[in-house]
């Protein structure tokens, strides 16, 4: 596997001397090596926006809590996750006695219910339109919020409303400036509540931006909207594994308290996430395959400057000829010009990618863009296997170019 | 034994309908050592014939022993080998690696033969001695004149210590004095044993050597020996000669 054949020109021998080649001729190859370096950092680029994508809803979903089991009103036909879940109308409300009888269920270790509406707060001289919360204590823990100042909701009978308040940090600042808000009287809608506590800035998140919530007792949120019906039910399971058993037990209960029909959905936060990781995956591999075919060009770029190479250093393949080189010898010679060209272009292509995915990721900090692992080694092999292929069939020709007529043309 | 033994040899271009009959039935054989200029008008055949004996072509028919070896049934990679190691080439426009320094031109068909780096310098340098290059080494062919370009060049035909010198129209593109250095830079090879063989149309330069073989019409229509021709000089480079 060495160099040990007699007359059989040596590796070093045969990689300078494609270097010294490729080098000869510094546009030809630069330009080559540019095309490859493309095809590479497109594919690198492009997966890292893909993949990022991925990661970011991935994250954000995880970001909404632990083990968590939604139950929504009304029944949706695929029972998976569906956007109009969010627009069926509801045959039987979900109601704040439905959440509390979900406490039973064995695999359930937390329940929060969700009512939502939007009103006006006003304080401190200042109004604004907010969205309103009302759930209970068990809220903050589910949904892993955390606070800024003071405290949450209290941990009181659902049924009971103490006129108190969680604000997001948008509405502290709206409402008070730079003043402190803990304590503050505040209007919402026609109570008077106090705030109890300021949450944490969360930034800009899938869902609700809690920063622009205001958060109060359940019980309160009722008489507000005037209304039992819950938006949602949130659910901690008592473990990942217990999720399903978790599901299976929150359909029964809510059958069983609903006449024995099933109107409510009931999602998991898994179930979730397993879609979205699906289905951003697929996208971002058929990204990858579109950017692959750019690979592809600069294959056939690298054969075009490959088949250039044979036509203007006839006369040297003649020459070499003559002086008793083989023609496995001149393939080899041509393949690994080629190959170094794709090398040089990937390696470029490869930094050139990564220097991109940098800079989205500078620009766009919470975007975590970065290309997969597969998705780099896949374009780095196929920028090499494509460079080499291609190389064939110019260094078929070079070895099979008849000497006499090669060294006549000069 | 002849170094170089021709029977029958035929060698027929086929151009659409026609055919060419470039070499017909030539016979010749060509001792060890000798000093052998191939004449004739352009299309006689001669540079078929050098091409032919330089293993870069292939006879119609017909066999060529070189060396007592059959070499027309060889492989095409047992032919590269016979060209690697037993016959060298100089050519008219001397035919450098333009990118390649002058050391690594000559270097070339020892690199191309595997040679280790090690002796492939320690040959080269000898050669640039002998060949009066000592400075040039490290010069391209763009940096070199005429006479040294082509001095390199059989500096790179005589590396591997072959058996015979093709030379075609080896001072074709010099001037006349350059040429005559080049001339007897080939004669000195000659006299330490190497076989050399030249194409010309140029008659003076063919007067030199010792047997003259005139074509015409791919035969061969002459062949007459010199007797008591001229004593060729000694390598006359040895002394580090330069052409300017």
């Amino acid at each position: 596997m060495n160099n040990t054949q007699p007359g059989t020109m040596r590796r070093m021998d045969v990689f300078r001397f494609a270097r010294a080649a490729a080098t000869a001729y510094p546009l030809r190859t630069l330009l080559s090596i540019l095309a490859m370096a493309i095809g590479v950092a497109s594919v690198v680029l492009l997966t890292a926006l893909g993949d990022g994508a991925r990661r970011y809803v991935v994250a954000q979903f995880s970001s909404l809590g632990s083990h968590l089991v939604i139950v929504l009103p009304g029944r949706s036909a695929t029972g998976g996750f569906n956007p109009a879940n969010g627009m069926t109308t509801t045959p039987r409300d979900l109601t704040v006695d439905d959440a509390a009888a979900l406490l039973r269920a064995p695999a359930i270790q937390r329940v929060a219910p969700l009512i939502v509406g939007t009103s006006e707060i006003s304080a401190n001289g200042r109004v604004r339109e907010v969205v309103a919360v009302g759930s209970t204590a068990s809220f903050m823990p589910i949904r892993n919020y955390e606070l800024a100042q003071g405290k949450f909701l209290p941990d009181e009978d659902w049924r009971g409303s103490s006129p108190v308040a969680v604000i997001g940090t948008t509405i502290q600042k709206d409402i008070f400036a730079n003043q402190a808000a803990v304590g503050k009287l505040i209007r919402l809608g026609d109570r008077r509540l106090r705030v109890i506590g300021v949450l944490k800035s969360t930034g800009q998140g899938m869902g609700m931006n809690t920063d622009e919530l205001v958060i109060v007792p359940v019980g309160l949120a009722q008489a507000l909207f005037d209304s039992n019906n819950l938006f949602r039910i949130m659910i901690q399971a008592r473990g990942r594994d217990q999720i399903e058993a978790a599901k299976t037990q929150v359909t029964a209960i809510i059958k069983v308290r609903h006449g024995g029909e099933e109107d409510v959905t009931v999602i998991t936060q898994d179930a979730v996430l397993a879609t979205f990781d699906k289905l951003l995956g697929a996208l971002t591999a058929a990204v990858a395959g579109i950017a692959a075919i750019s690979l592809l060009v600069a294959g056939v770029l690298v054969m075009n400057v490959m088949l250039v190479a044979v036509t203007q250093r006839r006369a040297e393949i003649g020459l070499m000829k003559a002086l008793g080189a083989r023609g496995n010898t001149l393939r080899q010679i041509f393949l690994t010009e080629a190959a170094m060209l794709s090398l040089a272009g990937a390696v470029a292509g490869y930094l050139l990618g990564q220097l991109g995915a940098w800079g989205l990721r500078w620009a766009f900090p919470v975007f975590p863009a970065y290309a997969p692992a597969w998705a780099v080694v896949a374009a780095l092999a196929t920028a090499l296997a494509t460079g080499l292929v291609f190389g064939l069939l110019p260094a078929q020709r070079a070895a099979r170019l008849d000497p006499v007529d090669a060294l006549m043309r000069h | 034994m002849a170094l170089i033994s021709l029977a029958g040899i035929e060698r027929v271009f086929h151009l659409g309908e026609s055919s060419v009959h470039a070499l017909a039935r030539i016979d010749l054989q060509i001792e060890a050592g000798e000093y052998v200029a191939v004449v004739g008008p352009s299309g006689s055949g001669k540079s078929t014939l050098l091409n032919l004996l330089g293993l870069l072509d292939q006879p119609t028919s017909g066999t060529y022993h070189l060396e007592g070896r059959d070499v027309t049934t060889l492989s095409p990679d047992e032919q590269a080998a016979v060209r690697s190691r037993r016959i060298g080439f100089v050519f008219q426009s001397f035919h450098l690696v333009p990118r390649l320094t002058a050391a690594e031109n000559i270097a070339l068909p020892m690199m191309l033969a595997g040679m280790p780096a090690s002796v492939r310098e320690r040959r080269v340098q000898q050669a640039l001695r002998n060949f009066g290059l000592d400075s040039r080494g490290h010069h391209r062919p763009d940096e070199l004149s005429g006479g040294q370009r082509q001095r390199v060049a059989i500096a790179r035909a005589t590396i591997m210590q072959p058996a015979a010198l093709l030379a075609d129209e080896p001072t074709g593109n010099l001037d006349r004095a350059t040429g005559d250095e080049v001339i007897h830079l080939l004669e000195g090879l000659n006299a330490s044993g190497v076989t050399l063989i030249i194409v010309t149309h140029d008659a003076k330069l063919a007067a030199r050597a010792r047997r003259q073989i005139t074509m015409e019409d791919g035969r061969v229509k002459a062949d007459s020996v010199q007797a008591g021709a001229d004593n060729p000089p000694q390598m006359p480079v040895q002394g580090g000669a330069t052409d300017e």
